[in-house]
């Protein structure tokens, strides 16, 4: 029951912002990117099992593992970029997170693009001459 | 879990005690010095959180296969 626990953190997060946010809202602010970060490992921890498990499955079906990392590695940018955009939102600067948000899908589309070339040399050869 | 639940109260307790100080500070008319208690403890808690959102991006590093 793990989602007990996180629950239970994110409760208390929010009573003890509540509690700070007009005596010192510096610190309440740091409260929840503490919380964030907390909640993150605390998936990350999940999301490196599925990861192997996707490994395995990739190198039974004899996929090429450039693909599989590329994918992941997508995944973790979007990550990164969302916990910051979220962090810089919540501090209500709207505009730098959309920046990162931008960021994040610009680096995706570069970490993309060899797959898609691939894709389009694969559909072009199955057009005939 | 039990270490990082001690350390959000760590930084309640840091935020409510430092508030306090100022608060008092302010009443004495030492306007300056409380102003300079925030921003060190401001920068105590940033270190802490600074340290542990370095570890995060190391984690998500490792998981996702950047090296």
């Amino acid at each position: 029951m793990e989602i007990v626990q996180i629950v239970g953190l994110g409760l208390i997060v929010t009573l003890l912002t509540a509690l700070l946010t007009d005596k010192s809202p510096q610190f309440s602010f740091l409260i929840i990117i503490f919380a964030e970060v907390i909640i993150f490992f605390f998936l990350i921890e999940k999301i490196s099992d599925i990861i192997l498990v996707l490994e395995r499955l990739a190198v039974r079906a004899n996929i090429n593992m450039v693909y599989l990392e590329t994918i992941l590695k997508i995944i973790g940018i979007a990550y990164i970029a969302e916990f910051g955009a979220q962090i810089t939102r919540d501090a209500g600067q709207g505009a730098i997170a959309s920046k990162i948000e931008l960021a994040g899908k610009i680096l995706i589309m570069v970490m993309a693009v060899p797959i898609i070339s691939v894709i389009i040399e694969t559909v072009i050869n199955l057009i005939p001459n | 879990m039990q270490f990082e639940i001690e350390t959000i109260f760590q930084i309640a307790g840091i935020g409510i005690i430092l508030a306090m100080i100022h608060t008092i500070l302010k009443q004495m008319g030492k306007e300056d010095v409380a102003h300079w208690v925030i921003v060190i403890g401001f920068v105590v808690i940033l270190y802490m959180v600074a340290f542990f959102v370095n570890d995060l991006f190391q984690e998500i590093q490792r998981v996702f296969l950047f090296q």
